[in-house]
């Protein structure tokens, strides 16, 4: 029983790590937003004056603006689809006992630690390359056309790409959560007869449920930041087909060493990261609170 | 224990002493092969002057570009030297962060310097940078499948030649593309390609007014033949390809032809990494018969920030770097054809050297027939080949870059890439204040 004493004493204690945190916090956004607010050039120093919100009407009036948010979603949710429900399947196999399993769950983690720009050029010129790609080659081998990936599905390319490094990550998460499952319970219920299908839905899916959270959260974060694997393969194109807010933020701004504008787009991005947050706090989240 | 600790601590103290004794100059430079090289040869340098300490930064030119940029805008001073292109010199010169190199010592010979290269680096009649390494593009393609179509390539064809060998030599059932051509998106990438194109084609970027040009027939004109080259006798995915996979279909004999850098030459001739290299001729860029060819010029080149402390032996190292003894240097440790091409002429008069590199007289020659200050047919207020010297340049490059690898991959018509790119350009001309 925390007492009024003890539990102001704590918030004493942890005041050092909350201020310092917040100031870490507040520090660069204060100052993203007073640059955002500024029509500064790098390369332009001595052209520095007020801008008021132009660098934002700039922003998103650009033609790929509303196409990069749209495809930003479509990146996050195609990509924790695929995690999820082959994370879920992964473990599920993994689960088992079975000979060699050491080296099968290194093998099937061993993607998250290859960087993403290495990532993404093996996959451009290795495998979806339709002149020598093995995708290529297994269509020739069909008798099929190539598919030439990255001119007809810029998006679905690097959404394959990306759900390739990450799907180790749900695995992994999904598999430690579904050790954590008490053999008991498993043969209780199969004692009472439940199949498969019953077990999965009734007692796997409710277990995991938790952990299956903080895969989505988790990967959320930083799938709104995908840039290396759209830079190295397509540069956003062809047309804006694969363009995304920071891809966008990259061309209209960081490559121009124009502050102020990168700012502004920084902030957006800020602004629809939090809320694409407050709707998977509240779809999601609630399971975190048990 | 406590003594080894205090032998470390002296010679700690000793090289400090040591150190404050010599200058140290910092070099950002390129990680690619004559950089790395010259890392090796410095122990000449540093023979010749004692007193000076060299510092090496070596980086991805990507990264580079990021890192010098942003150090000499803030005035960060951490380099005393750095490597920069033909984009970033007229820029910098402009707003006075470059000293002039007007003290290279008196057997540097700067009239030796290749014309077109010194313009590019030059502002104002006053040398802002001095070339390490230059290039220029032309066209590269295969004997046997010239002779095969009938035709003999000229020293200095013309589009509609390229283009119908380019048709005549495509033979799909074999997996042979009549011609390879950049086409990712990216400043860098398909529009440094695309704006040489366009120049040869007499289009520009702006006029001297500074207002964009993608409506005029000249634009269209170079587009509608790109694409239309593209489909009938390009590879597939020509839309992602860069410099680096058209050298690996070059090498794997699935081009017959391939317009890109002139370094790109001693890849393809080299029987180590490519199998059709004892079939290769080369060929200058293409025109259109308006006065101007269709390949751009680029040169690395030694820079030294205005706001450097150490002047003089940053000179004094640039001197060194760029200097015909260096070229000398190259060839008695490691052969003339590691010598780093294109900065000097005296080197392509070298008889020992034209021996060594075959495409030596064509490299010479593209490099010649690229003029960085005038590099259009109509005026241009610009400076710049297959690049707009201008800050904004890398951004809208890459936009109108995406918009006509749309085009390229089918997804958008000429027509609308061109308007898109129109929109694109006078939107961020507005914004930047070029139209008033």
């Amino acid at each position: 029983m925390a007492t009024r004493q003890t539990s102001s004493l704590a918030r004493l204690m942890m005041a050092p790590s909350v201020i310092l945190l917040f100031i870490w916090m507040i520090v660069p956004l204060a100052m993203t937003l007073w640059f955002s607010f500024q029509n500064y050039n790098l390369l332009n120093p001595a052209n520095v004056s007020f801008a008021g919100l132009f660098n934002y009407k700039f922003f998103y009036t650009d033609p790929a603006f509303f196409q990069s948010i749209w495809n930003t979603l479509v990146l996050v949710v195609g990509v924790l689809l695929i995690t999820v429900v082959g994370g879920i399947a992964l473990a599920l196999l993994l689960d088992q006992p079975m000979f060699g399993q050491g080296i099968v769950r290194i093998l099937v983690i061993s993607p998250f630690f290859v960087m993403p720009p290495v990532a993404a050029l093996v996959w451009k010129n290795m495998i979806m390359h339709p002149g020598y790609g093995v995708f290529a080659d297994i269509a020739k081998f069909f008798g099929a056309q190539p598919v030439d990936w990255f001119a007809q599905y810029p998006l679905f390319s690097i959404i394959i790409i990306v759900a390739w490094q990450w799907l180790p990550f749900a695995t992994l998460i999904l598999l430690t959560a579904l050790q954590s499952l008490d053999g008991e319970q498993k043969e209780a219920a199969e004692m009472d007869g439940a199949g498969f299908v019953s077990r999965f839905i009734y007692l796997t899916i409710p277990h995991i449920s938790r952990a299956v959270t903080v895969v989505i959260l988790i990967q959320t974060i930083f799938l709104l930041g995908v840039y290396a694997e759209i830079l190295v393969t397509t540069n956003g194109g062809p047309g804006y087909a694969s363009t995304n807010l920071p891809f966008l933020i990259y061309r209209t701004a960081l490559l121009g060493y124009d502050v102020g504008g990168a700012s502004a787009g920084g902030i957006i991005a800020v602004i629809l990261a939090n809320i694409v947050a407050f709707f998977l706090m509240r779809a999601v989240g609630k399971n975190l609170d048990k | 224990m406590k003594l080894n600790t205090l032998f470390l601590g002296l010679c700690g103290a000793s090289a400090l002493a040591f150190a404050a004794h010599a200058e140290t100059i910092t070099i950002a430079t390129v990680n690619n092969g004559d950089m790395v090289r010259m890392q090796k040869l410095t122990d000449d340098f540093t023979a010749k002057n004692p007193d000076i300490q060299l510092e090496w930064v070596t980086l991805e030119e990507n990264v580079l570009r990021e890192r010098v940029t942003t150090d000499i805008a803030t005035k960060g001073g951490q380099y005393d030297v750095m490597t920069i292109g033909t984009y970033e010199v007229p820029i910098w010169a402009k707003q006075q962060w470059l000293l002039p190199l007007d003290n290279l010592g008196a057997d540097y010979d700067a009239a030796d310097i290749i014309p077109a290269i010194a313009g590019g680096l030059s502002a104002d009649g006053k040398l802002y940078a001095a070339p390490f390494y230059g290039e220029s593009s032309f066209v590269m393609y295969r004997k046997d499948l010239m002779e095969k179509a009938g035709l003999t390539m000229p020293d200095a064809p013309t589009w509609d030649f390229i283009a119908d060998a380019a048709r005549k030599m495509t033979d799909r059932a074999a997996d042979i593309n009549g011609i390879c051509l950049r086409g990712k998106a990216g400043w860098g990438e398909n529009m440094a390609f695309l704006t040489a194109m366009s120049n040869s084609f007499g289009a520009r970027w702006f006029d001297e007014k500074w207002q964009p040009q993608f409506d005029q027939p000249e634009w269209k004109k170079t587009l509608q033949f790109y694409v239309d080259l593209m489909k009938d006798a390009g590879p597939s995915g020509a839309s992602s390809n860069g410099f680096n996979e058209n050298l690996a279909l070059f090498q794997q004999g699935k081009c017959g032809m391939w317009i890109d850098a002139t370094v790109a030459a001693s890849f393809v001739s080299n029987p180590k990494d490519s199998t059709v290299a004892d079939k290769v001729g080369y060929a200058l860029a293409p025109d259109t018969g308006l006065g101007k060819r269709g390949n751009w010029l680029w040169a690395w080149s030694l820079g030294i920030p205005a706001g450097t402390q150490k002047a003089e032996a940053a000179q004094k190292f640039v001197s060194w770097a760029t200097g015909k003894g260096y070229l000398d240097l190259v060839a008695s440790k490691e052969g003339w054809a590691n010598v780093p091409p294109g900065t000097r002429t005296s080197l392509y008069n070298n008889p020992e050297y034209q021996k060594a590199a075959p495409f030596a007289k064509m490299t010479l020659d593209s490099i010649n027939s690229a003029d960085p200050t005038k590099p259009t047919v109509k005026p241009v207020p610009y400076v710049g080949v297959q690049f707009v010297a201008i800050p904004e340049f890398q951004g809208l490059g890459t936009t109108v870059g995406q918009l006509f690898s749309a085009a390229l991959a089918g997804q958008s018509s000429v027509d609308d890439a061109l308007a898109g790119a129109q929109t694109a350009a006078v939107r961020e001309m507005t914004r930047a204040g070029y139209i008033k």
